[in-house]
């Protein structure tokens, strides 16, 4: 039992020099690691390339209090899920995009940035998602401290709704 | 004349689409050239409403995420609060909620099956598909309570459990259905109309297939053997043997084919079920307050891998809930299937990949203006309130029931 992941949680483990206590393994196909911003990308195209995590699931953000964190969920072809977090600080919380690599990235990087304020990187120009155009800027949900009624005492710009429409109208 | 580009703007309402969605296609003649979706028009916030609800509020609550796979959703939540709490839910309880599934698995196919006859101009394959729809719905309604929205669910099992008087009526619907759905893949083989309307359009092929993250019949279409059932076993999948459908035509009649196979499949999954499921408790109690902790939950649902997360801090409400429904996956392929394609194709592309919409329930509620009182109608007074209704208004149907019986009998 658990010898995949135990076996991945060493590669992990010696390849970067992560702490024992920074990977658990939870369960049978189950690992959670805790990694470094400044490491990430180069444990991320390991994990993909060199371990097989080649199913991106879902990317989770999250409001950590001083920081935002991000959780990347990827898993093997076998069912095993690689879940790697990172944090990035809240008043700086930029991290690079993945949808070069994984294309569906791209909905739930823009699903980060719009929920939590999330700056991602390198994410190609497009629509953005989940929120209406005219969203008031700095209102983010996802954040704790913003609550339903926040929105009410922020005046709402109905702005880009109106350019998505003219450019219709100019190429038709 | 040179051709010029054309931008169309279909949604965020259109006629073709079932749910708010807006589509920019730019076309070069009848061919898409280019296209980008918006999203978002139906997000209700579901996931910050979570963080301030209890975690018994909030499986109801994501059972609403969808009105066609509702216990898709309630199960993949509730197996990562399980999963925290180290809750181990009784065979029995995993037996019944894996059973839920199937047939959520078999109406919301049946349902799809409609949608693709009727995007192509097939409508009676919609009117055939839907009415044995009914018979599951029918079961459902008998095990649950409900047609769509179950609550069959709760954290630590099941709400219901099954009766042996139950059992024979499951399977003879199940016999049913499996002879109707013979005749479908029989349709969906032979029938030369529907297989060259939807042969080679909507081309997704493997290797996009993979690149883009497709999931569910959409990506096994395409040939890519994946299914979270078999892949990452929750429930009592595990102990269930079932073949995972792919197929190699990577187009939308490669889609009809495996949502037909998976039917066939659902049906001996069902047999199997009701064979192998042990007798003893159907649930665990639940503590009120959920430890502190994080798991990530995956199943198959209808249209394809959904993913929720959740983590715990200790309290009756969860930190933060996390849904990833199989539409958000599948959506940024469509963009790609519909690329090069002709604008007349982009109906049934789109329903290719079985987005999801809201079905209705069969009792609805009536306010009478006159003197404001609320009546329920249950689906027989529905009916004969319908038939009542078109009669006063000189349409009757009475007449021309009774020459279709006469003919019926005589045949």
């Amino acid at each position: 039992m658990l010898v995949e992941e135990e076996k991945i949680k060493q590669q992990l483990a010696e390849r970067f020099g992560l702490p024992a206590e920074k990977i658990t393994v939870q369960r049978e196909r189950r690992i959670w690691a805790d990694v470094q911003a400044a490491e990430f990308g180069e444990i991320f195209d390991y994990a993909v390339d060199k371990l097989g995590f080649v199913i991106l699931a879902t990317i989770t953000g999250l409001d950590e209090g001083p920081t935002l964190g991000v959780i990347y969920h990827i898993a093997r072809e076998s069912g095993i899920i690689l879940n790697l977090h990172v944090s990035v600080p809240k008043d700086k919380p930029v991290i690079k995009t993945v949808s070069v690599r994984f294309p569906a990235a791209d909905a739930y990087e823009r699903e980060m940035v719009d929920l939590l304020g999330m700056q991602v990187e390198g994410l190609p120009p497009g629509n953005r998602y989940p929120l209406p155009d005219g969203w008031p800027a700095g209102q983010y949900p996802l954040r704790k401290d913003w609550k339903s009624d926040t929105l009410g005492k922020t005046p709402v710009s109905p702005e880009s709704e109106a350019s998505r429409g003219e450019e219709v109208k100019e190429d038709a | 004349m040179p051709e010029r580009e054309v931008k169309l703007t279909i949604g965020p309402q259109h006629p073709m689409l079932k749910e708010p969605e807006s589509f920019l296609l730019t076309l070069r003649g009848e061919k898409i050239t280019d296209m980008t979706v918006r999203l978002g028009y139906n997000h209700r916030g579901i996931e910050k409403a979570c963080e301030g609800r209890t975690y018994i509020q909030d499986m109801y609550l994501v059972e609403r995420v969808c009105g066609i796979c509702s216990h898709s959703h309630s199960t993949c939540f509730i197996q990562a609060v399980e999963e925290i709490a180290g809750l181990q839910v009784p065979k029995r309880g995993l037996y019944i909620r894996t059973l839920i599934s199937e047939l959520e698995r078999i109406h919301s196919h049946l349902l799809w099956l409609g949608v693709a006859g009727h995007e192509i101009g097939f409508d009676t394959l919609l009117m055939y598909t839907w009415r044995d729809r009914e018979l599951v719905m029918d079961i459902l309604a008998l095990l649950t309570g409900n047609r769509v929205n179950y609550g069959m669910n709760t954290i630590g099992g099941v709400r219901r459990d099954i009766t042996a008087e139950q059992i024979p009526q499951i399977l003879s619907t199940i016999d049913t259905l499996e002879e109707r759905t013979k005749y479908y893949v029989q349709v969906g083989t032979q029938e030369i109309t529907l297989r060259e309307r939807l042969s080679g359009v909507g081309k997704l092929s493997k290797e996009d297939a993979i690149h883009l993250g497709a999931v569910g019949p959409t990506a096994r279409a395409s040939g890519v053997n994946r299914d979270v059932r078999h892949d990452d076993p929750y429930a009592v999948y595990g102990e269930l043997s079932f073949n995972v459908i792919t197929d190699d035509h990577s187009d939308v009649y490669g889609r009809t084919l495996v949502r037909l196979g998976e039917l066939m499949e659902a049906y001996k999954l069902v047999r199997q079920i009701l064979k192998q499921m042990p007798e003893g408790p159907i649930v665990v109690k639940a503590p009120r307050k959920i430890p502190a902790g994080q798991a990530i939950s995956r199943y198959e649902a209808p249209r394809g891998e959904d993913v929720h997360y959740v983590k715990a801090n200790g309290s009756d409400k969860p930190e933060r809930v996390k849904v990833r429904a199989p539409t958000l996956a599948n959506v940024q392929v469509v963009a790609h299937m519909l690329k090069d394609g002709y604008l007349a194709d982009t109906p049934i592309v789109i329903a290719a990949i079985d987005p999801c919409f809201s079905c209705t329930d069969r009792a609805i509620a009536t306010t009478n203006i006159d003197n404001g009182r609320t009546d329920r109608m249950d689906w027989p007074t529905l009916r004969t309130y319908g038939i009542d209704w078109y009669s006063k208004q000189g349409i009757d149907f009475a007449e021309l029931n009774r020459k279709l019986r006469t003919m019926r009998e005589s045949n």
